[in-house]
């Protein structure tokens, strides 16, 4: 139950980052007839969402590629069914594209101990740099930083907000 | 009436540090909960003998102010003294009975010798038996007065409870201020009440982990400002500093020897964390722990023998200890979900933890003769335990509302204080040793 709207929440979030994302590329609409905003401005060259090779994917809301942030349970480093695609989608791009640079950034949420929680966001970017390097991308390409409580993305003392900052964040240096 | 007594003299030392010019963000300290059996003590106004020069603060205040701290003194109202005698001569013992005080202090302070700094004479007596427990004069340079009175504090203290005093020492903090790319962090070194801090080194990368060196003249610490964890030692006066470690991936909890040749730290060189011993001089690293699980947060005990560290190997966070040359560490802590972060006390025998269970961390003791854990604070996110030099008060960080604010708290559990900045996160409180 809890999980499952963890799951939301993340999906919401991811959501509106990549609509926003895609929103800046869209022409301003005229300020007297306001519309939805429109994503398929240039619908002959859409990529497809599940050509995770295609750079264009990392701002496609539709494609796993335009989701960069994995959650983890307290305590854990293991990376939930759910976020295995996005995890393999990532892959797959670096794997396709040997220029690529990514840094997986671990987080932990406020409990527990600064140092011990450095270890626990290690072990997480080690969690999602494990299953990258198994599915074809090389180990010079992946750097793994842990910052622990260190960077919260939110500072509220509750579940919600916990789950939201045990996270690896999937940071491209170079695409 | 002793409630309203408390209450007073809370207002009042408030007001006194209130008064301080308050140039930099100042630490407020507030006894949350005392101690009924506090020994009534009247310390009264040294005589001011400099000539050509106002205090910049009064001995007797700053005095005052560190042994109610403590929660085992319960000074008199400076407006309650019915006389104020300055030396033995001029204390009329009958008149300080009356007033139910079981010790006086009486003192001085004057221009020495040579001209430069302060002379603090004073004594202290016994109300009852009259007896002189202690009659000294301590030399200070100047711009030293408030170090000196806490020298005086501390002499009392020891005279009184027969541990020596912590009050002419050091803390250090990490505090945090603004949100996302204004954020800030400091390391602040202050006076043990929480005067005069001073910031070391500012960033806008997260700084953790400061640790004193057993000299009490620098410090190590944690600095993401490269992108990375890594370890730096600076002179505390002087602000030079030296990096000590920056290796890929984690350089982390640096914790020096108590003789100040080797350097314990946590480096993840391996892929996983591990404990490692640096020799200062020759910079030659001892690996000393091997395990897949995350070992971190290296203690050394008082005699050297040991390193405590956090481990979970077992499951959970425990503490474990191992010897500074490696081997087959031992665990420690025996009871409970999650202890972590040691802090081992003075004379070696207990380590204070955070301890956690479900949500809630609170600060406990492990008696390690006893295998028993006292627990002395009421959470909810309390961590970071330090112990002060003499094992009297155990220093901590935790949260009030989205907020990180310093605790203190006596080693029985019975006085707790708060150390309050005025702006922002407060956290990662390192006491120092004493400085001779």
């Amino acid at each position: 139950m809890k999980s499952a709207w963890r799951l939301t929440l993340a999906l919401v979030i991811a959501l509106t980052l990549a609509a926003c994302q895609s929103a800046q590329k869209t022409e301003p609409a005229p300020e007297t007839t306001p519309e939805p905003p429109k994503t398929d401005v240039d619908t002959s060259g859409a990529p497809d969402p599940r050509d995770y090779s295609d750079a264009r994917n990392f701002d496609n809301p539709e494609s796993l590629l335009s989701k960069r942030v994995i959650y983890f349970d307290f305590d854990k480093s293991t990376v939930r069914p759910e976020f295995r695609g996005i995890v393999s989608a990532h892959a797959a791009y670096a794997a396709a594209n040997g220029s690529a640079r990514v840094t997986l950034e671990g987080h932990a949420d406020e409990r527990g101990t600064r140092e011990y929680n450095l270890g626990l966001g290690e072990r997480r970017g080690n969690s999602v740099s494990g299953l990258m390097s198994a599915q074809g991308t090389r180990g010079s390409q992946l750097t793994v930083v842990s910052y622990g409580e260190e960077r919260p993305t939110c500072r509220v003392s509750d579940d919600e907000c916990w789950s939201m900052n045990r996270r690896v964040e999937i940071v491209y240096t170079a695409r | 009436m002793t409630v309203i007594n408390n209450v007073k003299k809370l207002f009042l030392i408030l007001i006194a540090l209130l008064a301080f010019p308050a140039a930099e963000a100042q630490l407020q300290i507030e006894i949350i909960s005392g101690n009924a059996s506090a020994l009534p003590i009247a310390i009264v106004p040294f005589e001011w003998q400099v000539v050509a020069e106002t205090p910049e603060n009064r001995v007797d205040e700053v005095v005052s102010g560190d042994l109610y701290r403590s929660g085992l003194f319960d000074p008199m109202d400076v407006d309650d003294m019915a006389e104020r005698p300055v030396d033995a001569e001029g204390i009329r013992f009958g008149t300080w009975r009356l007033l139910k005080v079981d010790y006086i202090v009486v003192g001085k302070v004057r221009t020495p010798r040579d001209g430069a700094g302060y002379e603090i004479i004073y004594q202290l007596f016994d109300v009852h038996t009259q007896e002189e427990l202690l009659s000294r004069i301590t030399t200070v340079g100047p711009g030293d007065l408030r170090f000196g009175s806490h020298r005086v504090a501390d002499a009392i203290y020891e005279a009184l409870t027969g541990v020596p005093g912590a009050f002419s020492t050091r803390i250090a903090y990490i505090t945090a201020t603004g949100l996302g790319n204004d954020q800030r962090y400091e390391l602040i070194v202050a006076d043990a009440d929480g005067y005069g801090p001073q910031s070391i080194v500012g960033s806008p990368e997260p700084l953790l982990s400061p640790a004193w060196s057993p000299d009490g003249r620098s410090l190590a610490y944690v600095s993401f400002e490269q992108g990375n964890s890594a370890i730096y030692q600076q002179d505390v006066s002087t602000g030079a500093r030296e990096l000590i470690s920056s290796g890929k991936g984690i350089n982390g909890a640096p914790s020096f020897s108590p003789d100040g040749k080797n350097m314990a730290m946590t480096l993840s060189r391996s892929g996983n964390p591990e404990i490692y011993v640096r020799d200062r001089a020759t910079g030659r690293l001892q690996q000393i722990t091997q395990h897949w699980s995350i070992d971190t947060e290296p203690v050394w005990s008082p005699d050297g023998r040991y390193v405590y560290f956090t481990s979970d190997r077992g499951g959970r966070p425990q503490i474990y200890r191992v010897s500074p040359n490696g081997g087959t560490p031992e665990r420690v802590t025996l009871e409970g979900d999650y202890n972590a972060r040691a802090s081992v006390s003075p004379d070696g025998r207990r380590i204070a933890v955070a301890q956690g269970r479900g949500n809630e961390y609170r600060i406990a003791v492990w008696d390690i003769e006893t295998e028993r854990f006292t627990v002395l604070t009421p959470g909810k996110l309390d961590e970071s335990p330090s112990f002060a030099p003499n094992g009297s008060m155990i220093l901590y960080a935790t949260r009030e509302g989205s907020r990180g604010v310093l605790s203190a708290v006596s080693a029985d559990g019975n006085v707790r204080q708060r150390l309050i900045l005025s702006e922002g996160d407060v956290r990662e409180p390192a006491w120092s040793p004493v400085i001779r």
